[in-house]
Order: C-alpha cells, then sequence, then structure tokens
C-alpha cells in the first residue's frame, strides 16, 4: 500500500465536529459523511491506491467554495481537490484526515465570448463541455485529454491537460486566459482575465499544472478556436520503429505540422486491431497515424506531400483517407487503445514519460528489454510530434507480485525518460504515483525550491499534501 | 560583473547574499528603459553566458545560454527553415540605443509579437530554463521536450519576472518552421470599432490568420507600405496553395467591411515587422504604454485616452493590445492606467524618463491577499531581496 502521511493530530478525533460545521456552511446535500456514500470518493483514475476521506463537500459557488476554505484553514483541515476523478496519477486521491472538496457541482458556463473568442465556465464544467457549448458557432476548446468526455476544465488546470493535438494546438496552459480561485485560507483572487500576458508575475502560468497545491480553482476563462474546415488522417505502416521514427523526423523538417502525429508500436497495433478492427496491418513493427486539417483541397496537398514523404522510409502501406468515415475508422484502434488493452489483460498500468523524439527507438529496446526481465507485457503508444510516451503496462491487480513488478517496471521506464533528456511526466502529473520519483529529476535543492512556493501560497501544506513531492520531504507538523 | 560561466553566476549572487547587497541583472542592458529603475550599485550581466547549447530541428527545440543574442539563435534556425514562434520584437530603436538584445532578456520579459493573439506569448514556449535564486542556488525547471507537467512551472513564473526572483543562465526554446509564404490582407478606412469588428471576424475565421493590427490615419504611414489613412492588417502564413486560397475566402467574407487589398510576402514581411517593433512610435517623444484589454475593449481605452491628453495609439493583436504614446506626465500615466482599469484589462508603462517611472506604478498594484502571496513567493527564491529590487513595484 502506498504509504500516506500521518494524520495530523486531534483531526480524526474532532470528525464529527468538523462535519457539523462543514453542514453549517452548505445545503444538506452538499456534505456527504456516511461511510457508504464516501466509498466512491477513495479512489480516482488510478484506482490501486485507495483511501476514504474524513468527508466530501460538494460547493455549488466559489462563496461556497471560499466558506469551506476558510472553515478548513481555521480547523487546520487537509483538503483534497476533485473534479470528476479521471486522474491517471492519484492526483485526487484523498488522506484519512482530508475533506476532499468536489467541484463537479460548480458545472455553469457563464459567458461565452465570439467576438473576443473566450468562454468563462466553472470548474466542474467538462472538457467537452465547453467544445459542445461552443460547437455551433464552428468553435471549439483545443485540448483534448482522451478522458475529455468525463473530465473537468479545473482538473484539466491542475493537471495542465494535454490530448491528441497539442502538437498544434498546445495544452491547457496555453489555451487559458483567467483563473478565479479560492486561497488556503478562503481569499477569492482573480488570475488574468479576457485579456492577454497580464502584466506582473505569471500566476497563471504557475498555477495551471499545479496539481492542486498552490489554490482551489473554480472558475476558468479560456480561448476559443474556430475549427478549421475539415480533417482527415492518413496511416503508414512501417518495418521497425527506428524507420518510423526516422520517417516522424522527415515529417516534422519537411516543415509541415499536422495536427496529430501517433505512433502505436506492434503490440498496441495487435491489442488495438482485435478490439476495433481499424484495418491496421498486422505485419507491421509500427505505425502513424498522421492528421491534417482545412479545406479538402488543402488536405489533399498536404496529405499529397506526407505520402511523399512516408514512401521514402519504405513503407509496408499507406493509407489515406477519403472520407470522414474512414479518418473515423483510421482514430477508431488508437482511441481505443486502453480497451483494447483492458480486454487482453486483467489490468494495466499507463505510463507517461516524455522523451526527445529522436531517443524513440532506443528506448522502446530497453523497454522491450524491461518486459521480458519483468514478465510483464507492455503495448507503446506515443504522441510521436512531442516526444509524450503512453506505455501500458499489462498486470494482474489480484497478484500482490504482479502488482509491485508491474510498478517497479513503471519507475524504470520513468528513470529511463529521465535518462536520455525527457521528463516524468507529459500530461498525466506526478500525484502520488510519481511523487517519489521526483527526485530521479530534480535535485534536492531544485524540490526545496518547489516546496517553498508551495509553502508561500499554503503555508500550513492543507492543500492536496500527500501528492508531488516526495513524502519524507513534507514538513511534518 | 559578468560572469562566464553559471557557476560564476552563483559565486557573484552567492557573495551579495551573503551581504544583503542589491544587483541590478541585466543582459547586454537593452531593456534597462523597461518598467521602473533599479537602486544598485553594480550589475549582474548575463551577457559573458553565450552561445547555443543544443539545437534538434527535427525535435523543434534550441537551447542557448542567457547571453546569446537574439540575432544569433534567430539566424541559426532561420539557417533550419524555422522560426521562434512569439516573434520576440526588437525594441532598440523604441528605446533609442542599439546594444543587441540577449535572450535571456527576451524571456526575462516575456516579449512576444503580433503572432501572440493566434500562436502564443513567449511564455508559451519557453520549454525549460536553468538559472540561479537569489541565494546562490542553481535550478532547472521544464527541460527539453515539448511536453512536460513535472513538478510546478517555472518555466512561466520566470519568464516575464524582469531578474527579481532568479537570474536566467540557459533557456531551451520550441520553435517551428517557417511557413512557406506570408500575405496580408488590407482594409481601408476603418473607424476603431468596425476595424476591430473586422479583426474579430478575421481571427474567428478558419484561416488561422496570425496577425491582427489596426493603424488609424496618423500612424499608419509609418508602416511601409500601408499608409496613408487608417489600415486595417490581417496576415496569413501558410504553404503557398493555402495563402491563394485564404485570401479569397476572407476577401468574401470581410466585403461588408469594404474592399480588401492583399499584400505580398515581402511587403507582409515589412508591415509586420514594423507593426512587431512599435516602429509608429520610435521617433516620438514622451512615454508610452501598452495596455491590454478583451480584444473588443481596445477601442473605447484608446478613445478615452484621445480624450484625456490627445494620446497617439494603435491596436495589435485583434485589438487586444493598445499601443499608446502622449506626454511623460504622472497625470497622463494615471489616465491610461484608470483606462484599462475601467475595461478590465492591464497597463504597463513601457518606456519614460526615469524620474516617471520611479514614480508611478509601471504595472497595476495586485489586490492585497495576491501581493502579501508575490512576497512570499519573492522571498521563497530571493529571501534578502537583492535581485533586481524595485524593477516591477516600489519597494519590492
Amino acid at each position: 500500500m502506498l504509504p500516506q502521511p500521518a494524520p495530523k493530530p486531534g483531526i480524526l478525533a474532532r470528525r464529527d465536529a468538523i462535519v457539523a460545521g462543514l453542514r453549517e456552511l452548505l445545503p444538506d446535500d452538499g456534505v456527504i459523511a456516511e461511510k457508504l456514500r464516501l466509498k466512491p470518493y477513495e479512489t480516482d483514475g488510478l484506482s490501486a491506491y485507495r483511501q476514504v476521506p474524513l468527508a466530501v463537500v460538494l460547493p455549488r459557488t466559489t462563496e461556497e467554495v471560499a466558506a469551506v476554505m476558510a472553515f478548513c484553514h481555521r480547523e487546520g483541515v487537509r483538503v483534497v481537490p476533485r473534479g470528476a476523478g479521471t486522474s491517471l496519477s492519484g492526483g485526487a486521491l484523498p488522506m484519512a484526515d482530508s475533506v476532499v472538496l468536489g467541484l463537479m457541482r460548480m458545472n455553469r458556463i457563464t459567458e461565452i465570448d465570439y467576438a473576443d473568442r473566450c468562454a468563462t465556465v466553472q470548474a466542474g464544467v467538462t472538457n467537452i463541455g465547453i467544445t459542445q457549448a461552443v460547437a455551433g458557432e464552428g468553435f471549439f476548446y483545443a485540448p483534448d485529454p482522451s478522458s475529455q468526455l468525463a473530465c473537468m476544465i479545473g482538473g484539466n488546470v491542475n493537471m495542465n491537460s494535454g490530448g491528441a493535438h497539442c502538437l498544434r494546438y498546445g495544452v491547457t496552459a496555453n489555451n487559458l486566459l483567467g483563473l478565479k480561485v479560492v486561497t488556503v485560507e478562503g481569499e477569492v483572487l482573480e488570475i488574468g482575465g479576457a485579456h492577454l500576458d497580464a502584466a506582473g508575475y505569471d500566476w497563471l502560468g504557475l498555477m495551471t499544472g499545479s496539481e492542486g497545491q498552490l489554490a482551489i480553482v473554480t472558475e476558468v476563462t479560456v480561448r476559443i478556436l474556430r475549427a478549421a474546415e475539415g480533417a482527415r488522417a492518413m496511416l503508414a505502416a512501417f518495418r521497425s520503429n527506428e524507420v518510423a521514427g526516422a520517417c516522424v523526423d522527415s515529417i516534422i523538417g519537411s516543415g509541415i505540422i499536422p495536427v496529430a502525429l501517433e505512433f502505436m508500436d506492434r503490440p498496441a497495433i495487435h491489442a488495438c486491431e482485435a478490439f476495433a478492427h481499424a484495418g491496421y496491418p498486422l505485419d507491421a513493427e509500427a505505425l502513424l497515424i498522421i492528421e491534417v486539417e482545412g479545406s479538402t483541397a488543402e488536405q489533399d496537398f498536404l496529405l499529397d506531400r506526407l505520402k511523399e514523404i512516408c514512401a521514402r522510409h519504405d513503407p509496408i502501406s499507406l493509407k489515406v483517407s477519403t472520407s470522414a468515415e474512414e479518418s473515423l475508422a483510421i482514430w477508431k484502434g488508437r482511441k481505443g487503445a486502453f480497451g483494447a488493452v483492458g480486454r487482453i489483460s486483467p489490468d494495466y498500468m499507463c505510463m507517461d514519460g516524455t522523451i526527445p523524439t529522436s531517443q524513440l527507438p532506443h528506448v522502446l529496446r530497453r523497454i522491450g528489454e524491461m518486459s521480458e526481465s519483468y514478465g510483464l507485457q507492455v503495448a507503446n503508444i506515443f504522441h510521436a510530434g512531442d516526444g509524450n510516451l503512453h506505455p501500458l503496462i499489462m498486470f494482474d491487480a489480484n497478484d500482490p507480485a504482479s502488482f509491485a513488478r508491474a510498478e517497479k517496471f513503471g519507475a524504470e521506464i520513468l528513470t529511463l525518460c529521465v535518462e536520455v533528456g525527457g521528463c516524468l511526466t507529459g500530461e498525466h502529473g506526478v500525484g502520488v504515483e510519481k511523487r517519489d520519483l521526483m527526485g530521479v529529476q530534480f535535485t534536492e535543492t531544485e524540490l526545496d525550491q518547489q516546496r517553498r512556493i508551495k509553502s508561500a501560497f499554503d503555508p500550513g501544506w492543507l492543500l492536496n499534501a500527500n501528492k508531488v513531492f516526495p513524502l519524507k520531504g513534507l514538513a511534518a507538523e | 560583473m559578468m560572469p562566464g560561466s553559471e557557476e560564476g553566476v552563483i559565486e557573484a549572487i552567492r557573495q551579495a547574499h551573503e551581504v544583503g547587497e542589491p544587483l541590478a541583472v541585466a543582459g547586454r542592458g537593452s531593456k534597462q528603459g523597461l518598467l521602473r529603475p533599479v537602486q544598485a550599485a553594480r550589475t549582474l550581466s548575463t551577457a559573458g553566458l553565450a552561445g547555443i547549447t543544443l539545437y534538434s530541428p527535427s525535435e523543434l527545440i534550441i537551447s542557448a545560454r542567457a547571453g546569446t543574442t537574439l540575432g544569433e539563435i534567430e539566424a541559426a534556425v532561420a539557417a533550419k527553415g524555422q522560426h521562434l514562434v512569439a516573434e520576440p520584437p526588437d525594441f532598440t530603436a523604441l528605446f533609442g540605443q542599439s546594444q543587441a538584445q540577449t535572450i535571456g532578456g527576451v524571456v526575462g520579459a516575456n516579449l512576444s509579437g503580433p503572432r501572440r493573439v493566434a500562436w502564443g506569448a513567449m511564455r508559451d514556449h519557453v520549454m525549460g530554463v536553468r538559472a540561479v535564486n537569489g541565494m546562490g542556488e542553481a535550478i532547472r525547471s521544464g527541460g527539453r521536450v515539448l511536453k512536460n507537467v513535472t513538478g510546478l512551472d517555472l518555466c512561466k513564473l520566470l519568464t516575464g519576472s524582469h531578474g527579481t526572483l532568479a537570474v536566467l543562465t540557459e533557456v531551451t526554446l520550441k520553435v517551428a518552421p517557417v511557413p512557406e509564404q506570408r500575405a496580408t490582407l488590407v482594409l481601408r478606412g476603418l473607424a476603431p470599432g468596425q476595424a476591430v469588428a473586422a479583426l474579430s471576424a478575421a481571427l474567428g475565421s478558419p484561416y488561422a490568420v496570425s496577425g491582427a493590427a489596426h493603424l488609424p490615419a496618423a500612424l499608419a504611414g509609418f508602416v511601409p507600405g500601408i499608409g496613408p489613412g487608417p489600415a486595417t492588417l490581417m496576415r496569413l502564413e501558410e504553404f503557398a496553395p493555402s495563402i491563394a486560397y485564404r485570401s479569397e475566402r476572407l476577401r468574401a467574407d470581410l466585403a461588408g467591411f469594404g474592399a480588401v487589398e492583399v499584400l505580398d510576402d515581402a511587403a507582409s514581411r515589412l508591415a509586420w515587422a514594423a507593426v512587431r517593433d512599435c516602429a509608429p512610435f520610435a521617433g516620438m517623444q514622451g512615454a508610452i504604454w501598452r495596455v491590454s484589454v478583451r480584444p473588443s475593449r481596445g477601442p473605447a481605452v484608446a478613445a478615452a485616452l484621445e480624450a484625456a491628453f490627445g494620446a497617439s495609439w494603435f491596436l495589435d493583436w485583434g485589438g487586444g493590445l493598445v499601443w499608446v504614446a502622449g506626454p511623460a506626465t504622472t497625470e497622463a500615466h494615471d489616465a491610461v492606467a484608470a483606462a484599462a482599469r475601467a475595461q478590465g484589462g492591464t497597463h504597463t508603462l513601457f518606456r519614460a524618463p526615469e524620474t516617471l517611472r520611479a514614480a508611478v506604478a509601471v504595472i497595476p498594484p495586485e489586490p492585497a491577499a495576491l501581493a502579501a502571496i508575490a512576497a512570499r513567493v519573492k522571498a521563497a527564491f530571493d529571501p534578502r531581496g537583492i535581485l533586481n529590487p524595485g524593477r516591477m513595484h516600489a519597494g519590492t
């Protein structure tokens, strides 16, 4: 079991009084304290780790969040913010003495301004909900994490979520204009707004990706973009990871930045094809999905150039979609990758390192060797344009030895990512999962610098205190 | 002091930290005229930390020591058909001096050009930093990859912090291929409100407009090939067939605003360099401000300041960036700050005589709760307050 910070003295004993205090701040249905009803909040998208919290609060307004924070601050109670609970790094894992602050009821869109290309929404609006609200006018919200049907914008801000299209459109941080946040003391702050680049320190940039360490995000102003006229995908299959990697280099070197450039290795191709019957060639060692945007003629122009580039790398097959339906079919396998792997293995762990793209063949070779030595299968999916690698490690959670091996395997992959010049996490966040690996990427001096910034916002370490930083460094109470 | 290595920067800051000696932090000093003057007997310059340390065109990444000139970096990436996406401006003419700017200064000031409106600011393209904090400790954040959420994002915090938190020693930037061609669509004779409506229509089109500016009659002549008369400019940067197609589509979409002229690639380069570098104000006396607002509010800021002190102004970023020139007086400055605030935006006193920059809030003060956090964050990097004291706000 994952080590957790020791509960703060007295908090568990004062549970009833704390719950009663919270009930004074929120309507009856806004506080959950019954054991059975707390159960759904014990875990998130990283379901291997579980901990029932002290209580759950479900505010509807920024004012209610502020009241809860002021109360918890006064009482010295730890707070774990939660959106839809889709974190793959355990970002919403509670502590036994913590109040889970669920933002899912804050699901109103407060403003859409097409002329100024921005929308202001509460933290509990889903990622896809923003796009759906503006799609009628031809607009969209660009970051598209795989969990976009469920995940909420407040969580996206806290994890700086990415997606398959960030090579072209950037990650969450590049698509934000403003935040409304509540400090640990319960003060409401407006950061940025509907304008670009406010003068002064870049609080917006610092808070994005801060994993709930600095403040509670209650409202978000995002950039909305007009969608391209259309998009189309092509599929290119290659004889080796090296050749596919070289093809990615050639594409980027040609001056074309596709809107998506996805790579799958042999195990991933087989798993996805068995699941989705997308027509992937099973004799390929590596597959690229390449997507371009524009009018039909513009798509043709770009796809012709891409075809020429791919053809220079001795592909096994090249398939250019001729319709929206064919593009969907090409994407179907990739988008179903998690489900596909879930079908061939009782459990899997999705890793999330980033590597310099030139290191891909070397890293995949090493992962293959590790896979043999740990006796666990792995399938690799890779956002090839930006170097974000998702190895899916297959294991059996009912077998503690298998789980322990998978954890070690994952840690070894991430350590390798850092060794070749990359990082521990490209889009899932550190959470609890990679907390104790932070020393692989950062010196103790660098971690102390980050901890002092955390302390500047949250001197008592009440906000999401079991995440991001190695537990041994957590300030003793 | 101009150390030739990061170790030298560490040593210099350690010594200053020990005795609590304030240091002015600079590259080559090209931005000394920006924001508040720093009261420090000695300057720590990063100009000695020169050179590109890594350039991987296929990974869209370049790293350089902080003192490397922007010119050297731009030349290196141009040789591989790439560029810096944020299009950092060259304000040497604006500030009336000749020092080349360093990449450390460009990042430290978070300076972005017209492309900012579509493709992000300098801070969006800083993938990694090495820096030395106010205690003389080396810290890194980010790295050399394009996607990284490991730990707090100090790249963004340090970008635009004007050397007040740490001294940048090396930065890693995302680069992108230079589009094959440029073109600029020009609408003539629009009033400011109409101009911003046209810019919004263009930026809200599916055609990826990458520059959107409006010049009133008095200033249009300072942009090559544009004047005379008010001119509203929209830039496309694409492969050649897309330029042809998108120009025609936009011409049709914007027909309600008047006849559209199209400037070719060469004319576009000249026009947008002038907008980027604030060429219309380069020869002007007095003070210069930048106001950042919701784009549709840009014309209201301009009108208020015309009425208040006969301001000269032009609009970039689709109306969201108002460049303002006027007398270097406290009254004019207060009017700018008030107009920005009234429209929900922020101001920066960008260029002014030292006496004015020392006397006023060059950027808006933060609300008390945020100012308290800011003071603690400053102390988290620089507990004795030795790095560029007073550069952004008086007394900090």
